[in-house]
């Protein structure tokens, strides 16, 4: 049995294979989800500490500063630090809040990030579902992310939180629009909506180089609108420091904070994730036609490295905009959606459908 | 201008402002030799303090023990917190005038806030800061500091 790097599909179907010849196919089923659903649980805790710390190194850079650099080699251990202090920190209950919903909304939050990773196609098969509207499902998903920030403004019985849990929802209320009417540019050039089918679409040319200007616009759009949509600076008015304390978090400590906090970094992954999917690629190597040897030394490139490759690249410039630019006020926010981004986005559907129509595409 | 003209305008002088803005930080983020970050306590040894750094208030001597001091009191008239006492006295010069000169300039460290304003306000300019900062001490009384070097005296010329 030999298995391969850039293709695991064959190591997929011998373990499925193993598993069904030792148990009853019920069992097999079972063991195989509970395996995938730990695959994914340590995925999230690994990349959302280590995007944390990324995060906060990313930042010292753009400040001229060095950053988290005591706790292991360059600081790596940090975050698990953090996250130790965090678990053992006491989860201080609130007097006068609604109790139950006030500890449902970490956990909807959490599920939202966990359904709308798993439509995301880390590699050939590494992918837990492939719908044929996954990037529906994707955005429709990620937009429920709300209720839970809803949820905690409105339970903690706190102005500031309920503020922060206002804007939040007026936030992603408007800038889902954004989001999804700069997927759709993509899904007209590419013609369907399923994950798989639109990375091997890629094979011969990311969407961004074969969508000619609507496509890099629609990239940029997507940029903007989904770093509005997963509440990070210069959008974070949910969170607003400087005027709402912490926002919709503001009453929570502990593990329950830390959960938001992942969930937060978690869905800022996803969207660099759709956006390295949808726009730059996905785990197809990058390929440029007529040079064969430069096209051998990037298949040499796993797949998985290229999809995180990409991912990160989308991270860093969306931790880029962060740490440049002002937070803006809830008015500009708004004016910034409806008057420029929205209108924008609509006349570059236009002209990717006219582009598609005409056959003028790549 | 027309409305229509204002909205392209605004949309690309933002979208320029925004751009100068990223290349700084972009600037910044590939720049390692711009941190400014001192990693104190490991290099203590080649530690390099700047030069506006308002470490403690100091009077420097020259080579033949003589400081720029006239003993006015200025300084202490001028410390917001009463940390400087000046103690001077008269003595008889060899040209038969009597002469002021300083017996002790105390300086409380454990007072001061480093405003500066008995720097800015000596007309000598006989104070400076200096660039020590390590400033702890067990015992309080280390904190009071007797400026002037025992023996030290005038440089000739200052006086008036």
């Amino acid at each position: 049995m030999t298995f391969n790097i850039y293709d695991l599909t064959t190591f997929f179907q011998w373990v499925d294979e193993f598993l069904r010849g030792a148990m009853a196919p019920a069992w097999a089923v079972t063991i195989e989800w509970v395996l995938i659903g730990l695959g994914y649980l340590l995925f999230f805790a690994v990349m959302g500490l280590f995007l944390v710390y990324a995060e906060r190194k990313v930042c010292a850079f753009m400040q001229n500063r060095i950053g988290p650099n005591r706790v292991g080699l360059y600081g790596f251990f940090q975050t698990i630090a953090d996250f130790v202090k965090l678990m053992m920190k006491e989860l201080i209950p609130i007097k006068q809040c609604d109790k139950f919903l006030f500890n449902l909304a970490p956990f909807i939050v959490v599920i939202v990030s966990f359904l709308a990773l798993s439509a995301i196609p880390f590699g050939p098969a590494l992918h837990a579902i492939d719908l044929d509207i996954g990037i529906l499902f994707v955005t429709a998903v990620s937009a429920m992310g709300v209720i839970g920030y809803l949820l905690a403004g409105w339970s903690s019985n706190n102005k500031y939180s309920l503020v922060g849990g206002m804007r939040s929802g007026a936030q992603i209320i408007s800038y889902e629009l954004s989001v999804g009417l700069s997927l759709m540019t993509i899904i007209v050039l590419a013609g369907t909506m399923k994950f798989s089918e639109i990375v091997e679409l890629q094979a011969a040319g990311w969407f961004i180089f074969r969508g000619h200007i609507p496509a890099i616009i629609a990239f940029i759009l997507f940029l903007i609108s989904s770093t509005a949509e997963v509440n990070r600076g210069p959008f974070d008015l949910a969170e607003a420091d400087s005027e709402l304390t912490a926002g919709y978090h503001t009453e929570y400590s502990g593990i329950k904070f830390g959960l938001f906090y992942v969930a937060e970094y978690m869905n800022m992954f996803i969207a660099s994730a759709i956006a390295a999917t949808v726009f730059l690629g996905g785990w197809m190597p990058f390929h440029i036609t007529g040079l064969e040897g430069f096209n051998h030394v990037m298949d040499f490139i796993p797949p998985f490295i290229w999809f995180i490759g990409k991912t990160f690249f989308v991270i860093w410039v969306i931790m880029w905009f962060k740490w440049t630019f002002p937070r803006l006020r809830i008015d500009q926010l708004l004016t910034l959606e409806w008057k420029y981004l929205l209108p924008i986005n609509l006349v570059n559907i236009l002209i990717m459908s006219f582009l598609v129509l005409m056959g003028w595409h790549f | 201008m027309s409305n229509f003209t204002k909205y392209f305008t605004d949309l690309f002088s933002g979208v320029k402002s925004l751009l100068v803005g990223m290349s700084v930080t972009g600037k910044y983020f590939f720049s390692p030799k711009a941190i400014v970050t001192q990693q104190y306590p490991e290099n203590r040894k080649k530690l390099k303090m700047y030069d506006r750094y308002k470490g403690e208030v100091i009077m420097p001597h020259n080579e033949h023990n003589e400081h720029r001091c006239t003993g006015c009191g200025i300084c202490m008239v001028n410390c917001p917190n009463g940390s400087i006492e000046v103690i001077s006295k008269r003595i008889d010069a060899p040209d038969g005038k009597k002469v002021r000169v300083i017996d002790k300039h105390i300086y409380h460290l454990s007072m001061c806030t480093f405003c500066g304003l008995c720097i800015k306000n000596c007309p000598s300019n006989a104070l400076v800061f200096g660039q020590e900062f390590e400033q702890a001490v067990y015992d309080r009384a280390k904190l009071t500091k007797i400026l002037n070097k025992p023996g030290s005296t005038i440089i000739k010329g200052i006086e008036e």
